[in-house]
């Protein structure tokens, strides 16, 4: 018996009209769905053919973050082994050091091993963060008799892929449910969202617990391990930008960080932020299928490289981060993954196409004021994307507003 | 309003005619003083004194009172209760009158106390007026305590000072949220507050200012 025919003789009865378990539908729908597509079509009135819609758009997000994913897991084993094996450091005790070295060891020349130390921090926060997630929207899809949302498919990856690796899982499930609840379903589920529910969930833990969001102890996950991210180090000077940055004392001991590190990974920081060029290669998929805009993202690049050339051009004796290039503050920290995922939510973000050239263009300076001019927060893009989801409304609002008169004055004339 | 029994002038505002939840009226003072419960039970207990005092007082002397100066004179009854809790609390318990800093002064400018004069005080006898200002300071009171135990408890571990949740600085398992001691988290919890008292007392739901689409039902899809 096929598994199609196994649900729709065993188990679907139970949930439809009549069964006794009718009122854990949605339940039921949500599993069913992510195994077949629905058989239910819209009949009546005219409707656009399109092979795309919800479902669609969500898992191909879902398949651009994917290289973020890995690449960032991989990254994650490959910083704590490095320290592991070439700086004496010790494996954080417990049941993922004992995994890692069961089967691989600690080498960070072994893909295999980076991979299995990364995937033992990560898969843990995947699956807690996947299991809050769907017990929150599953009870606001009961209670409110409709379906459970794709919407929460990408906000779940997308929110583990902005946390620091050691984050305690407790913390995964707070944070997460703090997005999803305070963040969307408050103001009515998927689609109703004025904020960035990963942003929302990572913003609640960024102020809630700053000894397990930031700082320079969170990055690496070795026991003891003190390291700045390279925009704190930047923020306190100690980086050349033409040379990079070799053997700074605290870091990550004598290890190079050139401008090509930023780009292509190998450095600390967020799980899924560390490396540019698979950003890109999300962002191609993106740009590709046209789900996100590429008008938020040229603006928020413009955005950020006009005032970062201005800096420079002013330049500073007391603060080292007016002399930072526009490529560095593009590659480091959170800048790329906010540029590709977060700025570009549909939901979240400004709707009319001169509201995004402004949506993008705001958060992108924001990100560089904060970054250069706020001593309090060596990194803004999370701030400066929740600041821009919030003004986005009234953006569109404007934009609205001056197209109507526009068109009065064509009238008039 | 003018046949309104005296219990019910006293026991309505506590949770069917809040003035912070039904109303939304004096978060201000629920967002600045309630990171502790202490601060939280001194403010709670110089509103009371000051609404049942000055609604008694507005009300006693209403019939004298010019309509195009009331707002004046009601204000000058006000400010002197207040400089008298402000002095009271200098006097005996300065260390908390330095935490609540001018907010003790500020609650001249909180809107119940003003509200009550102008909508209850001056069209009620005075012991009618008492009881309502008893009432709402009441209601009042109930929020701030809710927002600043919650506060107190998940920010710092402790209750009025007693250490309930041992927490990990000191060798025990409780993490601190350290945004519980920050002003938003005053705006989460009396949102929570009115979510749960709304879901306890459907009629103070409002009309919604405009209808959002539903989501597909599941009924429809078949």
């Amino acid at each position: 018996m096929g598994l199609r025919k196994f649900i729709d003789e065993r188990i679907a009865p139970h949930f439809h009209e009549g069964g006794k378990l009718q009122r854990y539908y949605v339940f039921y729908e949500m599993f069913d769905t992510m195994l077949y597509s629905p058989a239910s079509t819209t009949r009546a009135g005219p409707h656009v053919r399109d092979g795309i819609d919800l479902k669609r758009v969500m898992i191909t997000v879902w398949f651009a973050a994917l290289p973020a994913l890995l690449v960032g897991m991989y990254n994650v084993g490959y910083q704590a082994n490095l320290q592991i094996t070439a700086f004496g450091y010790d494996p954080i005790p417990g049941w993922r050091t004992d995994l890692v070295a069961l089967y691989t060891g600690f080498d960070h020349t072994s893909a295999v091993a980076n991979v299995l130390h990364g995937a033992v921090y990560y898969v843990p926060i995947f699956v807690v963060t996947y299991l809050a997630g769907f017990l929150w929207e599953g009870l606001f899809a009961w209670k409110r008799g409709h379906e459970v949302n794709e919407g929460f498919f990408v906000t779940g990856i997308l929110f583990t892929l902005i946390l620091p690796p050691t984050i305690p899982l407790w913390q995964v499930f707070l944070g997460i449910s703090f997005g999803v609840v305070v963040g969307k379903e408050v103001f009515g589920g998927t689609g109703k969202n004025f904020l960035n529910p990963a942003l929302v969930g990572r913003a609640f833990l960024f102020f809630a617990y700053p000894a397990e969001m930031t700082g320079d102890t969170v990055w690496t996950a070795v026991d003891g391990f003190s390291g700045a991210t390279p925009l704190a180090m930047a923020a306190a000077g100690e980086l050349d930008y033409t040379a990079g940055l070799t053997g700074v004392a605290g870091t990550s001991a004598g290890v190079d960080l050139t401008w090509m590190h930023t780009a292509f990974g190998g450095i600390q920081g967020s799980i899924g932020e560390t490396s540019a060029v698979v950003i890109a290669l999300g962002a191609a998929i993106l740009l590709i299928t046209k789900i996100a805009s590429w008008r938020i993202m040229l603006g928020m690049f413009l955005g950020m490289f006009v005032p970062a050339v201005l800096f420079n051009l002013v330049g500073s004796d007391t603060n080292p981060m007016f002399a930072m290039p526009w490529y560095w503050h593009l590659t480091l920290g959170g800048f790329a993954f906010g540029l590709v995922y977060m700025a570009t939510d549909p939901v979240s973000a400004a709707m009319t196409n001169t509201g995004k050239w402004i949506f993008g263009v705001l958060i992108g300076v924001l990100v560089v004021l904060i970054r250069v001019i706020n001593p309090a927060f060596p990194e803004g893009v999370m701030l400066a994307i929740l600041f821009g989801n919030l003004c986005a409304p009234l953006i569109d609002h404007f934009v609205v507003q001056a197209n109507i008169r526009r068109r009065m004055r064509r009238k008039e004339v | 309003m003018a046949a309104a029994k005296a219990t019910e002038v006293l026991f309505q505002p506590i949770f069917n005619n809040n003035p912070i939840a039904l109303q939304i009226l004096g978060i201000c003072s629920a967002l600045a003083i309630t990171t502790t419960l202490q601060t939280t039970i001194t403010m709670c207990l110089a509103v009371i004194f000051v609404l049942t005092c000055s609604n008694f007082f507005v009300s006693l002397i209403r019939t004298h009172i010019p309509t195009n100066v009331r707002i004046i004179v009601q204000m000058t009854i006000i400010t002197s209760l207040v400089i008298l809790v402000d002095q009271v609390l200098q006097a005996y318990a300065y260390e908390i009158s330095r935490q609540l800093s001018v907010f003790v002064g500020l609650i001249i400018t909180n809107c119940i106390i003003l509200g009550r004069a102008e909508a209850f005080a001056m069209n009620n006898s005075p012991g009618m007026a008492a009881a309502d200002g008893f009432g709402n300071a009441l209601g009042y009171s109930v929020v701030l305590l809710f927002v600043g135990a919650s506060r107190e408890l998940l920010g710092s571990g402790t209750l009025a000072g007693a250490e309930i949740l041992h927490p990990v600085a000191e060798g025990g398992w409780y993490a601190p949220n350290g945004l519980m001691l920050l002003p938003p988290a005053a705006f989460f919890l009396i949102g929570a507050f009115i979510w749960l008292l709304r879901a306890w007392k459907p009629d103070q739901v409002e009309e919604p200012q405009f209808r959002i689409a539903p989501n597909s039902r599941s009924v429809e899809a078949f």
